[in-house]
């Protein structure tokens, strides 16, 4: 008996096999160092992982070499190399969100998150240092998220994606204050989104069904090749879609949006927002535009009405909302529906522009979250959209950086938001999605309307006597607002250096 | 036919609904009824589901924590047997492999240790 041993490149795997190794030994430093040292190991070595990652990321980049490795289970492409680059580059920024430990002793974590919530202990546990397993679980998730980006094939796929999802699912549950609405946060969070794993894995059986093979290239090449009638084909892409539309939070698979970004610890909602967002975006891009691009004709009005509706629903409740983390979190729903549309483009210049939208976003909804963290009175984070009424006379600094970061939101020129927009928008116009845009653009305008009530509740109310202060932020925190709040300018006023980087990237490999 | 290779399993789907069917109807008729309270419980897997327990509806995960133990080791075995068999055909590359898999499992089991996964009290 002979066997083939799979080729492995792994100079290709080494920026995840670099975050996995890191993330074993982050486990294996909260089970042997003592207690008042770990967060001390943990935050270096997590960030040592993630720059060590970044830097070959881009020793790959540079390599510009293309490979699919692991017995064809995982490919290293531009697109790729890109996403990859940057979710370690937001990873980077939310580590030091939830590294944070100034605004509250212990930082935004809680010691034991068994405990029941308002009891004795619960009470006794507020003064003790929050956990310190967040950083191996956010290094398995950037991992995972990495994983789920360059997958060649739809159970590798799979894999990253339940990587990725369980460490996200017990973060959300880790947060200090609010101890309820964090732990309703993550049962929500964990049974709809093993409910959506459970709607992907069906419909990789479907497609298997119909293809006989589950990598990109071979679903591509069945499609071109077969006269079988296209009834599994389509069952199994629709149930793909649902596991991954509900990742990217797309209407009408958005409902655990608002809940989970309310009540999951708020550095753990930015990480969320920017960085699982980039790698549901990059699966879904990967999947849509290597396994079935020659089915496009078959799936764009489906995803067209999915990226219209979420436009619509997000743009609309976001105007209702009175909690900041819930308005940021449809606002996060609108978001994924101007992605969709850059995606449904289906043209080199779509894949390009949802790329730089992803990265732009991620960027500014950091900023934007790192000032929600730093807006608290006695009982934490002041939330309620009614407390910001007046910050602009207590604290002008941060409300101006706020104002900035909405107005990126709202997709004025000189900020990233608009650069970004602009290109998902030319991009679907060129793709013959016009009607999309036009629905883009409306939702834009409706969108702009609770961003702009947010900085004239802050500048031209005054202060009561319950507003809250704005607590002087960390190193940490002061460097995640600097990159966010900088990068959010910096593809706002000269984008040029970014979109060569996309451009660069070039094609996904088939 | 192309259909043929699906003709038993539509078979084996008629049988599975004529068997459930069958117990479910049968078991009123022909079997003992001896209630007590235990029989008429919600089935929660020995948890007492109400009233919820002091303190909250705390209740112990002992059980499960041993459960969740056992099957991390399971799967473990389930990988090592095949291995073992070919061991000679897949040489240093698998036995590397196979440390490194059972490295990744040794990582979890010294946490579960150390935090008090194994103690029964």
């Amino acid at each position: 008996m002979t066997f083939k041993l799979p080729a492995i490149d792994y100079l290709a795997l080494a920026p995840m096999l670099v975050l996995f190794g890191a993330a074993c030994a982050g486990v294996l430093v909260d089970a042997l160092v003592p207690r008042e040292w770990r967060y001390h190991v943990q935050v270096p070595l997590s960030l040592v992982a993630l720059l060590a990652s970044g830097g070959f990321v881009v020793a790959l980049a540079n390599r510009k070499e293309h490979v699919v490795t692991a017995g064809s289970a995982v490919v290293i492409d531009g697109p790729g190399l890109f996403l990859q680059g940057s979710i370690v580059v937001l990873g980077i920024v939310a580590l030091f969100l939830v590294a944070e430990r100034r605004l509250e002793p212990g930082g935004a974590f809680v010691a034991q998150a068994a405990v029941v919530a308002g009891s004795e202990a619960d009470r006794k546990q507020m003064r003790k240092p929050g956990v310190t397993e967040v950083y191996p679980m956010m290094l398995f998730a950037l991992a995972g998220m990495m994983l789920f980006c360059s997958a060649n094939d739809l159970l590798t796929m799979f894999v990253a994606l339940e990587v990725f999802s369980l460490p996200l699912y017990l973060l959300c549950a880790l947060a200090r204050r609010r101890r309820l609405l964090s732990q309703e946060a993550a049962v929500k969070y964990f049974l709809l989104g093993a409910f959506a794993s459970a709607f992907f894995l069906y419909g990789v059986a479907m497609i298997y069904g119909y293809a006989g093979k589950v990598d990109f290239r071979g679903i591509n090449e069945a499609v071109l090749g077969s006269s079988n009638s296209k009834t599994l084909l389509l069952i199994g892409l629709a149930m793909l879609a649902i596991g991954l539309l509900f990742k990217v939070a797309a209407v009408p698979f958005h409902v655990w949006t608002p809940d989970v970004y309310q009540g999951a610890p708020t550095p753990i909602t930015a990480f969320m927002a920017a960085c699982t967002k980039v790698a549901a975006f990059g699966g879904l891009l990967r999947v849509l535009y290597v396994a079935f691009e020659r089915s496009s004709w078959d799936f764009r009005p489906t995803l067209g009405v999915i990226a219209a509706a979420t436009m619509i629903v997000g743009a609309v409740l976001a105007v209702t909302q009175t909690d900041i983390k819930r308005l940021l979190a449809y606002s996060s729903v609108a978001n994924a529906g101007y992605l969709l549309t850059g995606t449904l483009s289906m043209n080199r210049d779509g894949l390009k522009y949802t790329m730089f939208y992803l990265v732009a976003y991620g960027f500014t909804v950091l900023a934007a979250f790192a000032i929600v963290m730093l807006v608290r009175d006695s009982d934490g984070e002041a939330t309620h959209l009614a407390r910001w009424a007046g910050l602009g006379r207590r604290s002008p600094v941060f409300a101006s950086l706020f104002t900035f970061l909405m107005l990126a939101f709202a997709g004025i020129p000189l900020t990233s938001g608009f650069t970004a927009k602009f290109g998902v928008f030319a991009a679907a116009v060129g793709g013959n999605m016009t009607w999309l845009v036009i629905i883009g653009v409306l939702s834009s305008m409706i969108l702009a309307f609770p961003y702009l009530r947010v900085v004239v509740l802050m500048w031209l109310s005054v202060p009561g006597d319950d507003t809250p202060t704005v607590s002087v932020p960390g190193a940490f925190t002061a460097a995640a607002l600097f990159v966010g709040v900088a990068m959010t300018l910096v593809l706002g006023v000269a984008p040029n250096q970014a979109l060569e980087l996309v451009n660069d990237a070039g094609a996904f490999l088939r | 036919m192309s259909l043929s290779p699906y003709v038993p399993i539509v078979g084996l789907f008629a049988l599975a609904a004529a068997f459930a069917l069958f117990s479910v109807a049968a078991a009123p008729l022909t079997g003992p009824r001896r209630y007590n309270r235990a029989k008429l419980d919600a089935y929660e897997c020995g948890i007492e589901p109400t009233p919820q327990a002091a303190g909250g509806g705390k209740f112990p995960v002992k059980f499960y924590l041993t459960a969740m133990l056992f099957i991390v080791f399971d799967i473990e075995i389930i990988f090592l047997y095949p291995w073992a068999v070919s061991f000679n055909a897949l040489g240093l590359f698998g036995f590397v492999e196979m440390v490194l898999f059972i490295g990744t499992v040794f990582v979890a089991y010294a946490y579960v240790w150390r935090r008090g996964g194994l103690d029964w009290d």
